[in-house]
């Protein structure tokens, strides 16, 4: 039976702009929804496509706090059977301390047989340190490759399409491997009224974190400076049209 | 020494391999040390000429049967062996696809930090730098405690711009590859598409929840192929299932820099205008005049678009005759 772990993060879901907290450390979330990041939405309708297809059992696993649970049931209310919760603070976690606790978390996972694929995002939303796929990759002796969006699977090997500008390449993996995928990789399904039935009763299970800390260290976030400018408005109808063909006409792009 | 890795396609370097030069000279003037690059694969002296004229004052470069085409592992083994090797200060990538991901494999091989997509590096005893988070929504001031600094520069983060030429010490690099590290190189390459492609599309029609379905989407094809552009969307769009991902601008989609992008429909969520920010002009099209794409637009027309877009059209025709 083939058995598919995906790694997501939960992520603010912030609108026209991102604010800060007081002290810089963090997305002020005070008024915001919280959501998974989108590349590894697609993971996770990656994986059940692949157990629809193949058989197997899907298990979503993720580092945070209580709250993550949130995206493990929504998970769950997709078609995901198992739920994973790496337990830490809430604080912001450097990206070699966060690999180091998602490895130690794999290998006690994998006590009773490995996993067949593990599919991450590319970059997290929010962070987006670009590594945390891999260094897991390294520390589990698997191979990886990152950019994915498109996966076939067969008994040897696992088949990955990667986008490049106008086209794609092709990477052929043996089994068990690793994959960063990409929003794109599919169309996410929405939960049915039942899914969500079932992600309520959804057994999570919980892990310690540990994990040294890395090098890096969070000293504030900000926004970056933008140009303001004053917008002018053409019209409010149709009767604009004259007035935006001559902007086009303007900028040489007619 | 500052070591830069440099990207490179079919012969020739990338843009982002420049402007990887270009921040590592100021970075390398900071840290009052050299600039050397690294050529991973074949063409790698073809193209040491090229990294002269950005700063390489040596160029490593590395060929080896397992390097014929890219794989991320072999490429991070390479790097990783040098770093071995010739001991730099510091380890330097562009912040692509490709570059994030090499340095990615070489921060694994050697348990060291990795810092992606800096804007700005102060090196020191402790160093500080300033790097992308949100895909540009937001920057984050770090501190890196490390022995050998891994980063790349974000993308566009500076202007690329010769300097420093002279003629490079080519200095050829003895890596120890074997059929293991070829697992992830690429077997096979599809090219899809011809013409203009989004990201350097001069003009972009985009639409977003706005346009209300699928159908709705044909008058911004009709706006698009008149000027020669592409169609783009918002996310809201590829999540309804109305257009291909191919088409979504943003985070998570792609980055457009058009000479116009007109947007209708769209609210200009954050995600949706760090994918739409370098557009030279852009021109929104929103029934509400407080839309965040009109308040950053340069040029907005407050109605439907739906009405709005064939009158634009009609006037293109009336006045091409
Ligand atoms: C981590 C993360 C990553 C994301 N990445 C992306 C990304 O890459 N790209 C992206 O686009 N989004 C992204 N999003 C989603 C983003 O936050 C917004 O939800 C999305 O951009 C909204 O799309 P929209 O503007 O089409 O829809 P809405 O926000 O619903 O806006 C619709 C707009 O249409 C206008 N309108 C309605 N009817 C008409 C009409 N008849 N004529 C003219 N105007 C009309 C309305 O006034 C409104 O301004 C991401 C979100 C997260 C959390
Ligand atoms: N806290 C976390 N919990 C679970 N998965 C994570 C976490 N942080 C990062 N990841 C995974 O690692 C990928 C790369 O993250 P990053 O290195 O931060 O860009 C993400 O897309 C996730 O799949």
């Amino acid at each position: 039976m083939m058995k598919i772990l995906v790694c997501v993060k939960r992520v603010p879901a912030p609108g026209s702009k991102i604010n800060v907290t007081d002290d810089g450390m963090d997305v002020d979330a005070a008024h915001l929804g919280f959501t998974t990041s989108p590349h590894e939405e697609c993971g996770v309708e990656g994986a059940i496509q692949l157990k629809e297809e193949h058989g197997g059992e899907v298990t979503v696993l993720t580092l945070g706090s209580g709250d993550a649970e949130e995206q493990l049931r929504y998970a769950a209310s997709v078609g995901a059977d198992h739920g994973v919760l790496v337990q830490t603070d809430g604080a912001p976690w450097d990206p070699q301390r966060t690999a180091a606790a998602i490895a130690a978390a794999i290998e006690a996972l994998e006590a009773d047989g490995a996993f067949d694929l593990i599919l991450f995002g590319n970059e997290s939303a929010d962070a987006g340190g670009f590594q945390v796929g891999i260094r897991v990759a390294h520390a589990l002796g698997r191979p990886i490759v990152q950019g994915i969006k498109g996966i076939e699977i067969s008994d040897e090997s696992v088949t990955a399409r990667r986008e490049i500008d106008g086209g794609f390449e092709v990477y052929e993996l043996p089994r068990p491997c690793v994959l960063g995928v990409k929003e794109g990789l599919n169309l996410p399904r929405y939960p049915t009224m039942k899914g969500r039935l079932a992600s309520k009763k959804l057994e999570i299970q919980s892990l310690d974190a540990t994990a040294e800390t890395g090098g890096q260290r969070r000293v504030r976030l900000h926004r970056p400076v933008e140009q303001v400018s004053e917008t002018v408005i053409l019209g409010e109808g149709p009767e604009a049209a004259s007035a935006v063909v001559d902007v086009l006409e303007e900028l040489g792009v007619l | 020494m500052l070591l830069v890795i440099l990207e490179h396609d079919r012969g020739e370097l990338v843009e982002a391999a420049r402007e990887a030069l270009t921040f590592g000279r100021t970075l390398a003037a900071k840290m009052n040390t050299s600039v050397e690059a690294a050529l991973v694969g074949s063409d790698g002296d073809a193209l040491a000429a090229a990294a002269a004229e950005f700063g390489a004052e040596t160029v490593h470069t590395c060929t080896h049967d397992v390097l014929s085409d890219y794989g991320p592992d072999a490429f991070g083994a390479v790097v990783a062996q040098m770093v071995e090797a010739l001991a730099p200060d510091a380890v330097l990538a562009s912040g692509s696809d490709r570059g994030n991901e090499v340095m990615a494999h070489v921060a694994a091989r050697l348990d060291a930090p990795f810092v992606a997509n800096c804007t700005d590096v102060t090196p020191g005893d402790t160093w500080a730098m300033t790097r992308v988070q949100w895909g540009g929504s937001l920057l984050e001031d770090t501190t890196l405690e490390a022995d050998l600094p891994l980063l790349t520069c974000g993308l566009h983060s500076v202007v690329a711009e010769a300097g420093g030429a002279q003629e490079p010490d080519l200095e050829e690099f003895d890596a120890e590859l074997d059929a293991s590290h070829a697992v992830t190189v690429v077997k096979d390459r599809v090219v899809q598409e011809a013409g203009v492609t989004l990201p350097t599309a001069p003009v972009v029609v985009g639409g977003g929840r706005g346009v209300g379905s699928e159908t709705g989407f044909e008058p911004l094809e009709d706006l698009a192929a008149l000027l020669g552009g592409r169609v783009g969307c918002s996310r809201a769009v590829t999540n309804l299932g109305w257009r291909p991902h191919s088409d979504q601008v943003g985070q998570t989609g792609t980055r457009i820099a058009p000479e116009i992008y007109i947007a209708s429909g769209i609210s200009g969520a954050i995600q949706h205008w760090v994918g739409a920010m370098a557009s030279k002009h852009i021109l929104a099209i929103n029934t509400d005049r407080e839309a965040n794409m009109v308040v950053k637009a340069d040029w907005a027309v407050i109605a439907d678009l739906h009405e709005v877009i064939p009158a634009i059209i009609e006037e293109i025709k009336r006045r091409r005759g």
